[in-house]
Formats: structure tokens, C-alpha cells, sequence
């Protein structure tokens, strides 16, 4: 591989981002009209509206906050305005995000209303604005790097070949001593001990089990048939029958590596190298939560054709499926149909995909960005008080 | 292009088609491991990117892929059909 650095974004804690973000951060359901209100008034800045942030407890709260400080704290992210209905959970949020070190300033609506909320959130957010704009694109090493693996309306193709590719990068990006996280709890099925048995430690091996295992529980408690939707209406129709089928083509992504740690939805990885995360298997809360992790890029190979974009990492889009490639061009950002075509072998395939990923770090837009792709998806582990 | 279908492993028992097949076509599949052929012909029309069979298969066996089994058939299957969910079931979240 030629390419050792991009050029990206040194933060105040020494990590890497890929983007400049000024994020206008929602606390709750309430708030959004506020944060939609600033970036209108403040353009170039992002507000990240979403459905929760009231009445949330335990473990569902936790996982909350966590999202939304790891959403904040993400080094693609230059600074942030919080704004909540009141000051104590809002106050959270922006303190969790400052240790960072990172510009953060809170606002809250009661005794406020919006209208005057905005205004001072909106001055804020123009100071964060401009001084954002003065930070420029350095030369940084490949290596601190993160980046999220996961795939979606996935097909045969995908197993073959699309996943195959992000496993070869995969394995050079640990070569080099980057980090990478995938997930996917529910898609492991039938990969399991696959995946158990790349754990370095049999006490990650205990950890990962216990998760995948409680998952199991967990929709055996439900009483639900995973078998409607998994695998999806898409994948069958795309030609993958079982979950083992999806499974053993799912994993591809992880190449031949060793997994280096299991984290807990959006947990942030305390070393390099290969890391699970217990994710959902759907798009944007898997993609949201490894953001929340800290991962600045993400690779998303698809057949049938997924186009699933996040607000504040972008997400490269690899297809094998020539049906897909040619009537979704638009949401491919590289096409790999030629390996299916036994044209371009897979290593080829890789040297292009890991080229992209610089020239995508270092500022090039991907298909989901240039289109709008925004789906900021918060996980939610059970319903509200 | 001299193939219409690719096979991951050489324990595998269906192969995946890389274009639409149609019954009665005389077909190639390239296995992925080792670059060698096989051909057979089509007894049912085959989509892209769904399976096909490499050999009879009883009622009950197991469809192997990526040489790891992936389910059991509900019906037996002949050399050359397609092998989807009219025949194939997970072995997983079994009721």
C-alpha cells in the first residue's frame, strides 16, 4: 500500500477526524425545532434532531447519553451547541463532550421559549462556525484511524466478493496498526464460533458469548420468529436463504483477523486493533452507534442495494451485484462486479477500496454525502417511563 | 465472461449464479478456492446471485457453503436445481 497518511483534523485530544463538523445537538424530542431553528439561521452548521430524551431510565437512559456524548465527543466533529428543554440533562451531555476539549456551549428552553433560546444559541454557534473554518487539513498517519465495518441488503454477491474486499482492507489496516469496529450482534448467527474463536483471550471470548448468547435470550423471551426477518425480504430475494447463509457471508468483513476487544453499544475502544461492538444489525443505529464509538469513516458493502448515509461519518458504499451497480449508481461509491466477472481479482479490488478511503478521509465526498444521507438513528432498549 | 457461476469452497454443494440462467442451459461454475470447473446444466431458470445445486441432495441433508453447512433441505434436490426457501431451512431459531 502507497498511502500512509490523509490529510484530516488533529483534535484537541489528539485524535483524527476526517470532518469539520459544528453540530447542533438535540437533547430531546422537544429541542429539535430549536437546533433546526440555529442551522437555518447558521448555515454550514449541523443540527442532529432525533425522537428521544425524556422519561428514559436505567440502562436505556445510559445508553442515551452515552450515544449522544459519543456523538459530540466524535472527532469528525469540531465543537458542539447542546440544547434541551432544561438545564440538568442538557448540562450532562456538554460536560461529557468538553472533556474532550473541544468547544461546547448548552442551552436550555425553559424560562428561555425558542425564540430567544435560538438567538443565543445561534451567536454561539457563528463564533463556533468561524473558528472552525480557521482549523486546516493536516498530514496524519493512517494509523489512528478508526474505522466501522458493516454491510446491508446484503445478497450472495456480498458474501462472494463485496465483503471479501473490506476483509483485504481490513487486514492491511491492522497491519498498520489502525483500529476498526464491527458489530452486528443478531447477523453472527450461525458465525458465531467463527467469530469466538478469532478472540485473542478466552476471557473476550466469555464477554463476546455472554452477549451474543443474552441477545439469543432475549428474543426467545420475546417469543419472536427472527425467521421473518432474518434474512430480510431483500436478502431472499437477492438468493440468501438462511441466517447462517448471511452469517458466513457477514464475517467476510473481518478477513482472516484476530478480534482485539468487545465493546458495549457505543463503547470506545481503548486500544488499536479490531474491536465488536454488540450492535443492532440495522443500518443507521449500527452505523450511529460506531460513531458514538468514534469511528470517523465506514465501509458498508451492499447488494441489493442499501444507501444508508450518517450526519457525521462518512459511509463508502461498495456493490459486486451488477443490477445494483447500474441502477443505483448513484449510491455506489465503488463498484466490485468485476471480481464476481472474475475480471479483477480480489486483492485489486482491495488496493482500490483502500485508496478511496484515503481520498474520502482526506475530504473527497462520498455518494451519501453528496446525496444528503443523514440517518442519525439512537438505539432504544425498552420503552419509556 | 466464461463462467455463469462461482462456488466459495470445494466441500460446497450448490454454487452462487453471477448472472440469470435459464432452464436447460449448459452452465460453468468456477470454484474460488482452487480456480477449477465444473459444468452442468440449468433444470430450472436461476436468478442472479441465487444457488444452485452441484449434486442430488436427499431430503433432509445439508446444504453446504462456504464449506460450513447453512441449513437443511425440506424436500430432496437434484443436480442442477435452484436452491432456495422452497427447499432449503435454517437450522437456527428452529420452532
Amino acid at each position: 500500500m502507497k498511502n500512509k497518511t490523509f490529510l484530516g483534523y488533529k483534535r484537541e485530544n489528539g485524535t483524527a477526524g476526517v470532518r469539520n463538523h459544528v453540530v447542533i445537538l438535540s437533547l430531546d424530542d422537544l429541542s429539535n425545532a430549536a437546533a433546526e431553528g440555529v442551522s437555518k439561521l447558521i448555515p454550514g452548521t449541523l443540527a442532529l434532531p432525533h425522537p428521544y430524551g425524556r422519561l428514559q431510565f436505567g440502562a436505556d437512559l445510559e445508553l442515551f447519553f452515552k450515544t449522544l456524548i459519543g456523538t459530540g465527543s466524535n472527532s469528525n466533529v469540531a465543537s458542539v451547541i447542546v440544547i434541551g428543554i432544561e438545564p440538568n440533562w442538557t448540562k450532562k451531555i456538554a460536560d461529557g463532550i468538553k472533556e474532550t476539549g473541544k468547544p461546547v456551549a448548552d442551552f436550555s428552553i425553559e424560562r428561555n421559549g425558542d425564540l430567544k433560546t435560538i438567538e443565543s444559541a445561534a451567536r454561539a454557534a457563528k463564533k463556533f462556525i468561524q473558528k472552525a473554518s480557521e482549523i486546516k487539513r493536516q498530514e496524519i498517519d493512517i494509523s489512528e484511524l478508526i474505522v466501522s465495518i458493516k454491510c446491508g441488503e446484503s445478497d450472495t454477491t456480498s458474501g462472494l466478493v463485496a465483503n471479501p474486499v473490506v476483509g483485504k482492507v481490513v487486514e492491511s489496516l491492522l497491519n498498520i496498526n489502525a483500529t476498526v469496529l464491527f458489530g452486528e450482534t443478531s447477523e453472527l448467527t450461525g458465525g458465531e464460533n467463527i467469530v469466538a474463536s478469532r478472540m485473542r483471550t478466552p476471557e473476550l471470548k466469555k464477554k463476546f458469548l455472554k452477549i451474543f448468547n443474552d441477545y439469543l435470550k432475549f428474543i426467545e423471551q420475546e417469543n419472536a420468529d427472527l425467521l421473518g426477518s432474518q434474512p430480510t425480504q431483500g436478502n431472499i430475494k437477492g438468493g440468501l436463504t438462511t441466517i447462517e447463509e448471511k452469517a458466513m457471508g457477514n464475517i467476510q468483513k473481518i478477513g482472516k483477523a484476530q478480534v482485539d476487544g468487545v465493546l458495549y453499544p457505543a463503547e470506545k475502544p481503548v486500544g488499536k486493533g479490531l474491536y465488536f461492538m454488540d450492535t443492532s444489525s440495522a443500518a443507521a443505529e449500527a452505523v450511529t452507534l460506531f460513531a458514538a464509538g468514534g469511528a470517523v469513516v465506514h465501509f458498508f458493502p451492499t447488494g441489493q442495494g442499501n444507501i444508508v448515509g450518517n450526519p457525521i461519518i462518512p459511509v463508502i458504499k461498495l456493490s459486486a451485484n451488477p443490477l445494483t451497480v447500474s441502477t443505483m449508481s448513484e449510491h455506489i461509491d465503488l463498484d466490485v462486479s468485476g471480481v464476481l466477472k472474475l475480471e479483477k481479482s480480489l486483492d485489486d479490488a482491495g488496493k482500490e477500496l483502500f485508496e478511496l478511503l484515503v481520498q474520502t478521509a482526506s475530504g473527497r465526498l462520498t455518494s451519501a454525502e453528496a446525496l444528503g444521507h443523514r440517518e442519525f438513528v439512537l438505539t432504544k432498549l425498552f420503552r419509556s417511563a | 465472461m466464461s463462467h455463469q457461476f462461482l462456488i466459495h469452497d470445494k466441500k460446497d454443494n450448490v454454487g452462487v449464479a453471477i448472472c440469470d440462467i435459464k432452464t436447460g442451459q449448459k452452465v460453468i461454475g468456477v470454484f474460488l478456492d482452487d480456480k477449477k470447473t465444473i459444468e452442468l446444466e440449468a433444470k430450472n431458470d436461476i436468478l442472479l446471485g441465487h444457488k444452485i445445486s452441484l449434486y442430488s441432495v436427499k431430503k433432509g441433508e445439508q446444504i453446504i457453503k462456504y464449506g460450513v453447512p447453512i441449513g437443511k433441505t425440506t424436500e430432496s434436490i437434484n443436480l442442477g436445481e435452484h436452491v432456495h426457501i422452497h427447499n432449503l431451512k435454517s437450522e437456527r431459531w428452529a420452532q
